[in-house]
């Protein structure tokens, strides 16, 4: 009962992941702009900002154990997309912080880099999510050859990353960023062969 | 340095958004389940299924006749009344900003009884009209700092610590005074769930020293804006402190005992490393996880309208300071 996926069913699927996202972005602004996002709208949108790149990345974490199961490549067309919006929401969220919360004080920001552990983590993964953006044209990955796969490799260590400063940004217990920790290990153990080959044999037919 | 730009604009009606119109999108966004994943588990399944079909049923506040008292009146501008209602770090109803006023409407504030007893000659008990009229109401306007780095200006009304304290007369063995918060699960779901509640070991407790409980500053408020207080805001009666982090001001007080040693004070007890007794608002003594030395002032209006300011000593009430002239604040934060 798997969706087939064709190559058209790809060109929809993104043009959803493109309204969906900028249909986000754009009604959140509006709403912070016109005072309608509650007493606090910067730290609303901090809030959703943040939010949307950690969803974006489980996402796209979760696009390689998705075509393994289903055993359709095709999806990994999508990966980039997904990648590039996550990337997106982190430019918001870092850019809420430095533009409407610090109100430009880059003093501070540095001092925050260096001192507040939640910003230190959140910001190593703030720079792993650019190389990468930076370097996700096909171009790009024809240039790097053999060491594009490694250095995309950092996506696991980054979405630790930025786990742990989600963890670190609460002040006292919440459940909602251990549900996401718990989660994002989930889908990191579908990279383990022996998690694998549980998960994938089964529905995959014996191909052993 | 950053430039600083101090709060000088006035507040004007339509900068303030038609709470009905902010409630409704905030509704459409909690059914859309877009407030978080975590929304599910946090706010309490009764009030998020029927704050989606409608209006709650509102907690009555009524005016409240005061004086001005002309020693604590405006500087900056006053934050809009929509905000400071409906901005609070109140966890027994939820650790999110807004879970105070969408979860305490229920709260029940009458019959209350505040107990002050301890070290004192004549241990006292006040019910809820005692709290209204046992004392002079005034309005004092203060600034109000959250350890969090954010802060704004609230028209509280209320009466100071020290005509209470000096009703019950304290014994020559007081020498702190121990506040304590209202413990009522049924009617405070932070109270009946940690997953609510962030944590916390409930009653929430706060402790001041004697001198810091007895100093004119220190306001026992019963009301804001005009108005008693709403649950979310600590009704019927809460400690303000406007020299210190706002964790200090204890909400919704039913005891005030009087003792020889310092009381504990919840957060500190959560995390020493981050939260001190003292908690004195202090540009120089920077938390773990904000600095201290600028603020943002939340004032009224959308993205635009908070702004980043130099934070004080002592909140700008420098007549405190030789309360700690023989105290390293850096190391009593
Ligand atoms: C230099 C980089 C970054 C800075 C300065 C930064 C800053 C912040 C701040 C100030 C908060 C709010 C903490 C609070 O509630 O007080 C936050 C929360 C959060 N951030 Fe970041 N962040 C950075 C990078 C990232 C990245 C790369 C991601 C994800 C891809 C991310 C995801 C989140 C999430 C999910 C939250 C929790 C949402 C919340 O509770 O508000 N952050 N961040």
């Amino acid at each position: 009962m798997i969706l087939r996926v064709t190559p058209k069913s790809i060109v929809q699927l993104k043009i959803v992941i493109h309204v969906t996202n900028l249909a986000f972005i754009l009604t959140w602004y509006y709403w912070a702009f016109t005072d309608a996002l509650g007493a606090d709208p910067v730290k609303a949108l901090i809030h959703f900002t943040g939010m949307g790149a950690i969803n974006l990345l489980l996402l796209t974490l979760l696009v390689s154990p998705i075509a393994r199961f289903t055993r359709q490549p095709q999806w990994i067309k999508i990966r980039r997309l997904l990648g590039l919006y996550s990337f997106t929401w982190a430019v918001l969220h870092l850019s809420n912080y430095v533009v409407f919360d610090l109100q430009l004080a880059f003093d501070t920001l540095l001092e925050d880099i260096i001192k507040r552990p939640y910003i230190t983590v959140g910001f190593s993964a703030f720079l792993i999510l650019t190389s990468l953006a930076v370097t996700s044209p096909r171009a790009m990955q024809r240039t790097l050859g053999k060491r594009w796969q490694k250095l995309h490799n950092l996506i696991y260590p980054a979405s630790l990353l930025v786990i742990l400063h989600f963890i670190w940004s609460v002040k006292s217990f919440d459940p909602e960023p251990i549900l996401y920790a718990l989660l994002l290990l989930l889908m990191l153990s579908t990279r383990f062969k022996v998690v694998q080959q549980r998960l994938f044999s089964k529905s995959a037919g014996r191909q052993k | 340095m950053a430039k600083l730009k101090t709060v000088d604009q006035p507040l004007t009606e339509n900068n303030v958004t038609s709470e009905s119109l902010f409630k409704n999108r905030r509704n459409i966004l909690k059914s859309m389940g877009f407030v978080g994943a975590g929304a599910l588990l946090t706010t309490p399944q009764s009030s998020t299924a029927f704050s989606l079909f409608g209006d709650d049923p509102q907690f009555q506040t009524r005016a409240l006749p005061h004086k001005k008292n002309s020693n604590y009146i405006a500087s900056d501008a006053i934050t809009s009344e929509a905000k400071a209602t409906s901005y609070n770090n109140f966890y027994e109803f939820g650790t999110g900003k807004d879970d105070p006023k969408d979860n305490a409407q229920g709260l029940t504030v009458d019959p209350w009884s505040l107990i002050v007893d301890g070290e004192v000659e004549k241990p006292l008990k006040l019910d809820y009209d005692a709290l209204y009229n046992s004392f002079d109401i005034e309005e004092r306007i203060y600034r109000f700092r959250c350890v969090e780095a954010w802060s704004m200006v609230i028209p509280w009304l209320g009466f100071p610590l020290h005509k209470l304290l000096n009703k019950a007369l304290p014994t020559s063995k007081a020498r702190y005074v121990a506040f304590e918060t209202l413990y009522r699960p049924e009617e405070m779901p932070g109270q009946k769930s940690r997953f609510v509640g962030g944590g916390i070991d409930y009653p929430y407790v706060e402790g001041l020293r004697l001198d810091e409980a007895m100093h004119p500053l220190t306001l026992m408020s019963v009301g804001l804006y005009g108005k008693t207080l709403p649950p979310q805001n600590g009704a019927p009666i809460r400690l303000v402190v406007p020299w210190k982090y706002g964790f200090k001001s204890i909400k919704s007080v039913v005891r005030i005992r009087l003792t020889s040693t310092q009381p504990a004070n919840t957060w500190n007890i959560l995390q020493p490393r981050e939260y001190g007794f003292y908690a004195n608002v202090n540009p120089k003594v920077s938390h773990p996880r904000w600095s201290q030395a600028t603020e943002r002032r939340l004032g009224s209006g959308g993205l635009l309208g908070s702004q980043r300011i130099a934070t004080q000593a002592f909140n700008g009430y420098s007549e405190v300071a030789s309360l700690y002239k023989d105290l390293d604040l850096s190391k009593y934060f």
